[in-house]
């Protein structure tokens, strides 16, 4: 009996690192520090859609985002478009549910409207781009399941090396291998397969920086290698703890987005 | 023309300067190619072009704290006969305070929640436009109004208080081939409403569903027509009948898409009792939407549209003999497929719909192409067809491809 509680004691002394991670627990922090930093977050976003013959396309918007809850909880996303022209002044509006599919609305500047649209296939593209809507607001962590491969470096950083794998064959991937940085949880690489397992995208991060406490991804590139398509974002004014009010997730600010956010 | 745009707009960039001297300010627009020709038969004034037309549009965007000024105008130069065509799209001023706000001055307003079949839009819209293949920023018409929007924590309001009434665009009887059931009468003239028009719409969430309440008290947007003799006809007048409209509408999440639910009464205040031909009967219009996204970059939508005639047998006692008789119930289907290809950057759309007690159909494929980031081109087609006196049945000869090129900057 005394032995059992020494063990206790001992155990609670251990430092955290030496407890192991779970696949499934290294995916859930990450998620939380790539995705759900802060109370709220502000960036401008370029996004450069780069053809396999080096032409380019320029996407540029602000997006705001809001958590309601806590990390894997509850999300709202506001988007305006600045770029190209023919879609200035539209903006997106996402409620974003763990394990439920999103809301999302758009507002049409052309007939002044806003507009409810269906939103099933989180793996469709986002606005054209390499990225799908799920790399930009994240995917539910029980639709994968996810082991530790193996931990090594990456650009000098310690990683964990995660195989995630679809767990409905619904999925345009067949498995993805996500270098995780132990130091902060960002997602550092993210190599994807196809079904039939010949690589398909490949995610890098290609510039952190830390801002109010929080390690960013201001420069990501995803690369289509079976097409040669590439999409480079750059954010830019990005910001976090802003105080962004709950109404800015309404039809009224859809409608009208009040110019203090579109920095 | 131009005078009529240029002297509201120095006027007001006059009373303005101080609040434009600080302000953010922006400039925008583009310059614009749109043709369209006939596929089937010459217009009825023997030309075989719907529109043949360049446009430049400017745009100023200036805000100052609660402030913001927009102001947009077109000139453009018709080479089918009307010649100068500029005009003033909108110019308006918003404030905007933490639970309300105001925009006054010309401007678009949209209500409901149809694909090109309007329930609660009681807004003027340009169906010459939609029919001579004109870019979508052309469907509607600004109407003159001081809009007023509070937001409370029970529901939102949006006030439109409109001085003037501001008619719909009805295509121009010699480019298009329009049902006339007395061709022989050559003297018409148009009378307006001399007052102005208003609407409420009241909106919140409810249980993850957009709801909305809508009350108009105005006028029908497009013109019916009066003989000023039922026997030997000399005149037609054409005029717009009052009218009152209740509605509401719903859209959420069903299944895999997105379900839109909108209901309307059209009360025609000036014939409540059915028995005025010229008058439409007051009617209920009911509208069903489903959007699905089938597969990535794909979009289906899907309509079941109804209207049904309040006072049907008054309407057919009063029918004068050899006018068509519409039927009390109408069905309309409509689909909308919308597809995009090449990282967005090339659209393919087609919107078809269909009228089940009159055979009317109507067919849009259109295929638009972003040659850059500041330049796209739409090739597009106007197919119509069904009875001579439905909306699209009439038009039958009015077949047209079309070209539209946008350079924006």
């Amino acid at each position: 009996m005394k032995s059992r509680v020494w063990w206790l004691v001992l155990a609670a002394l251990l430092p955290l690192p030496a407890m192991a991670l779970t696949g499934e627990e290294v995916m859930k922090q990450s998620q939380a520090a790539f995705l759900y930093p802060g109370k709220d977050f502000k960036a401008r976003v370029t996004m450069k859609l780069i053809g396999k013959d080096g032409g380019e396309r320029v996407r540029e918007l602000v997006m705001l985002r809001k958590n309601f809850g806590a990390p894997g909880g509850e999300q709202k996303y506001f988007m305006v478009f600045f770029k190209p022209a023919d879609v200035k002044d539209m903006s997106f509006m996402t409620y974003k549910y763990p394990a439920k599919d999103d809301d999302r609305w758009m507002f049409i500047p052309a007939v002044n409207m806003v507009k409810r649209i269906a939103a099933q296939d989180n793996r469709s593209s986002f606005v054209g781009s390499d990225f799908t809507y799920e790399d930009v607001s994240g995917r539910d962590i029980e639709d994968d399941s996810h082991v530790i491969e193996r931990e090594e470096k990456l650009g000098g950083q310690d990683c964990y090396v995660v195989k995630s794998t679809p767990k409905k064959g619904d999925a345009d991937f067949g498995h993805k291998i996500t270098w995780v940085a132990k130091a902060n949880f960002l997602p550092l690489k993210e190599d994807q397969f196809d079904r039939k397992g010949a690589a398909y995208k490949l995610f890098t991060a290609d510039e952190v920086v830390v801002i109010k406490g929080h390690p960013t991804v201001i420069r990501r590139t995803m690369k289509n290698q079976q097409s040669g398509h590439r999409t480079e974002v750059t954010y830019a004014n990005t910001d976090y703890e802003l105080g962004i009010e709950d109404s800015l997730f309404s039809e009224r600010f859809l409608r009208q987005p009040p110019r203090k956010w579109l920095e | 023309m131009l005078t009529r745009i240029a002297l509201p707009a120095v006027l007001l960039v006059w009373l303005l300067t101080p609040m434009l001297a600080r302000a953010d300010v922006a400039f925008s627009g583009f310059l614009q190619q749109n043709t369209a020709f006939n596929t089937r038969e010459a217009n009825p004034d023997g030309r075989h072009y719907k529109w043949l037309e360049e446009r430049a549009q400017l745009k100023l965007d200036a805000s100052n704290g609660a402030w913001r000024l927009l102001a947009k105008g077109d000139l453009a130069w018709d080479h089918l006969g009307r010649q100068d065509q500029s005009e003033l799209r909108e110019l308006y001023v918003d404030y905007t305070a933490s639970n309300w706000d105001t925009r006054i001055g010309r401007q678009v307003i949209t209500w409901g929640l149809g694909d090109l079949v309007f329930v609660n839009d009681v807004f003027p819209k340009d169906h010459e436009a939609q029919f001579s293949g004109r870019p979508l920023d052309y469907l509607k018409r600004g109407v003159d109004a001081v809009k007023l929007g509070a937001y409370a924590e029970f529901a939102n309001f949006e006030l439109v208080l409109a001085p003037a009434f501001r008619e719909s665009t009805i295509p121009d009887a010699r480019r298009f081939h329009l049902y006339d059931p007395m061709p022989a009468v050559t003297t018409r003239g148009t009378i307006k409403p001399e007052q102005g028009d208003v609407g409420l719409r009241i909106y919140r969430d409810v249980d993850g569903w957009d709801a909305a309440l809508y009350v108009y008290r105005g006028f029908q947007r497009t013109p019916s027509m009066r003989p000023d003799s039922m026997t030997a006809p000399t005149r037609i007048d054409y005029f717009y009948p009052q009218l009152s409209v209740y509605g509401a509408s719903a859209s959420g999440r069903a299944g895999d898409g997105v379900l839109s639910l909108e209901a309307a009464a059209y009360d025609s205040r000036q014939d409540l009792s059915g028995s005025d031909f010229a008058v439409p009967n007051s009617q209920t219009r009911l509208l069903a939407g489903y959007q699905i996204q089938p597969m990535e970059d794909v979009s289906l939508g899907l309509q079941y549209y109804v209207e049904h005639m309040h006072d049907y047998d008054a309407y057919r006692a009063a029918l004068p003999a050899g006018f068509s008789i519409d039927k009390r119930w109408s069905h309309t289907v409509t689909a909308r497929w919308t597809q995009f290809f090449l990282h967005q950057t090339l659209r393919f759309s087609v919107y078809t719909s269909y009228n089940d007690s009159n055979g009317d159909y109507f067919a849009n494929p259109e295929l638009r192409y972003s040659f850059t980031d500041k330049i796209w081109g739409t090739v597009g087609a106007n197919y119509y067809g069904g009875k001579p006196w439905g909306q699209f049945g009439q038009l039958e000869r009015d077949d047209n491809v079309y070209l539209q090129v946008r350079y924006e900057f």
